[in-house]
């Protein structure tokens, strides 16, 4: 790939809620990035440039954020990035992060990425009238939904595969203690008499709005050889967009997804990812969505990835373990819901998840899309250096 | 559980909630200005992309998958068929229509490219993929530059589109 290595060194999160009211935007942020310099055995003066990622500034009406964050985040006199790609931008923040290392301009890189939902309403900010249409925008359910529908009729899908997914993320997530939403009870019968927000898509089959902040410290070989701590070390990168609207799109499993995919797996030597690579964190905000990213990404053939929800394949103890945090629907601070991913999968290759740890995790996936299905950013992390 | 706790009057405020407000102006460009100005006259106006041929409506004045300039104009009929759609049960701020509705993704006979209206005068649970939908038009008096100029589409009572037919704008 003609890039220098470089690997994560620390990881911060923040203890995911509903509301924390006890600390600002500032303090959430500075919480998550002293955890990750903390575990990185370092100091705020050890990191050359930030670089910061959150979803539209309209959510909490705070407008260019990372100017006022800068000092929080000690980056006062030193370079400090904003990364815009909506839901996807923990994971693309992540990825320009790695971009200074790897490009060797900087040789530790601390990122950041938030979203303090209790102080903003994503519902709304979502749901504007787009000008010269009727006003039917009704959140990220609203667009997602029809798109689900889609789907399942595509692939004859049967429609407990949906809430099969809920079910599981969410006794993953029990296993997480930095996770939302910990239902001790949570059952197919619940999710199934949950009420029908946007049909076919239940209330339990949904993200939480979550309050939260992910960190990462990115370093080059001096420094992550250096450390007491296993670096999870870097494989590959990808990022790739396309728009919402053309005629012939599809919007299902779109193109932008594939490709993404297809570049990262070339660049890691990946010819299998199913059997090639231990676990995934993928973006799934909608329990429907990991079946249908199962087959964008390649680890199912069209119209077969709801049977590897089906067959267990993705549970803990399946052979693609995905989601072991509990993924985005037990926890979704909408910025940082992408750098959970990509931390997570840092996590399961340093052998750190804990409880949720998957055995043996050598090569983990952090995924992360974000707007109309139109933003895609991956990584591929693994407990050895690249050769 | 926040929200059943009765709020104590002597509590020190930690939280004020700031309504911000924006005005800006948006230019609608040569090509959706003549697709509104024809909603007005009840004309459905789309463009036809010189290389792959697809019918957008409403025309971008481009197409994003070829690259090029969109020019020929091709009137579509107020008619098609829903190839996907959603039941709305949430309620939110700033909510305009009343839940729960069915919004769905329309496809007019002749284009290429759906866009999402409201559908009405049937049952949400009735909705189906492939069914046939023709647009009401609002009153004279409530008719704006817009597809607001649509009420909303019904079904027309006609046999379902079969799913082959439709299933690449699927």
């Amino acid at each position: 790939m003609g890039v220098n290595p470089s690997a994560v060194v620390g990881i911060g999160q923040t203890k995911y809620n509903s509301v924390r009211d006890d600390v600002s935007i500032a303090g959430l942020c500075r919480e998550a990035a002293k955890r990750a310099l903390e575990d990185a055995e370092m100091s705020w003066s050890d990191i050359e440039a930030v670089v910061i990622g959150k979803a539209p500034d309209m959510f909490e009406g705070v407008v260019m954020p990372e100017a006022y964050l800068a000092d929080a985040l000690g980056a006062a006199g030193k370079p400090i990035i904003r990364v815009h790609t909506a839901g996807s931008v923990g994971g693309s923040t992540a990825l320009v992060a790695a971009s200074l290392v790897q490009g060797a301009i900087h040789e530790r890189v601390l990122t950041v990425a938030f979203e303090k939902q209790s102080e903003s309403d994503a519902m709304w900010a979502l749901s504007r009238p787009i000008p010269f249409s009727p006003p039917t925008l009704a959140g990220a359910g609203g667009y997602f939904a029809p798109l689900i529908r889609a789907y399942i009729r595509r692939s004859g899908a049967p429609s407990h595969v949906g809430m099969m997914v809920a079910v599981k993320d969410r006794k993953n997530a029990l296993k997480n203690p930095y996770a939302h939403l910990h239902m001790e009870d949570i059952s197919m019968e619940k999710v199934e008499e949950s009420p029908m927000l946007w049909d076919p898509i239940r209330y339990l089959e949904t993200c939480p709005s979550s309050d939260g902040a992910c960190a990462m410290v990115i370093a080059g070989e001096k420094t992550a050889s250096s450390k007491s701590r296993t670096p999870a070390w870097i494989h590959a990168t990808a990022m790739r967009s396309e728009p919402t609207m053309f005629a012939g799109r599809d919007a299902v499993n779109p193109r932008a997804g594939q490709d993404c995919a297809r570049d990262l797996y070339s660049q890691a030597g990946i010819t299998n990812p199913r059997k090639q690579i231990d676990m995934a964190e993928i973006y799934v905000p909608f329990s429907w969505y990991e079946p249908m990213w199962m087959e964008n990404l390649g680890f199912a053939d069209l119209g077969e990835g709801w049977k590897m929800t089906e067959e267990g394949a993705t549970a803990l103890d399946g052979d693609l373990p995905v989601n072991c945090s509990g993924g985005v629907l037990s926890t979704n601070p909408i910025g940082a819901s992408g750098m959970i991913r990509f931390a997570e999968a840092a996590l399961q290759v340093r052998s750190m998840a804990g409880d949720h740890q998957v055995p043996d995790c050598n090569l983990a996936m952090g995924h992360a899309y974000g707007g109309g299905s139109q933003y895609f950013a991956m990584w591929l992390v693994g407990a050895n250096r690249p050769t | 559980m926040a929200e059943t706790e009765a709020v104590d009057p002597n509590a020190p405020v930690t939280k004020i909630s700031t309504p911000i407000e924006l005005t800006y102006r948006f230019t609608a460009g040569r090509a959706a200005s003549r697709f509104i100005k024809g909603l007005l006259d009840k004309k459905i106006l789309g463009q036809r992309c010189p290389e792959c041929l697809k019918v957008y409506v409403p025309p971008r004045g481009s197409c994003a998958a070829c690259g090029v300039p969109t020019q020929e104009e091709v009137e579509l009929p107020p008619s098609g068929i829903v190839t996907t759609f959603c039941v709305v049960n949430v309620p939110f701020y700033g909510q305009k229509i009343k839940i729960p509705y069915v919004t769905g993704t329309i496809l007019l006979d002749g284009a290429d490219i759906g866009f999402m209206h409201l559908l009405q005068e049937v049952e949400a649970d009735e909705v189906r993929m492939g069914m046939r939908v023709e647009a009401i038009w609002q009153d004279e008096a409530d008719m704006v530059p817009g597809l607001e100029s649509i009420k909303y589409f019904r079904p027309t009572g006609e046999p379902d589109a079969p799913y082959d037919d439709y299933k690449e704008y699927v």
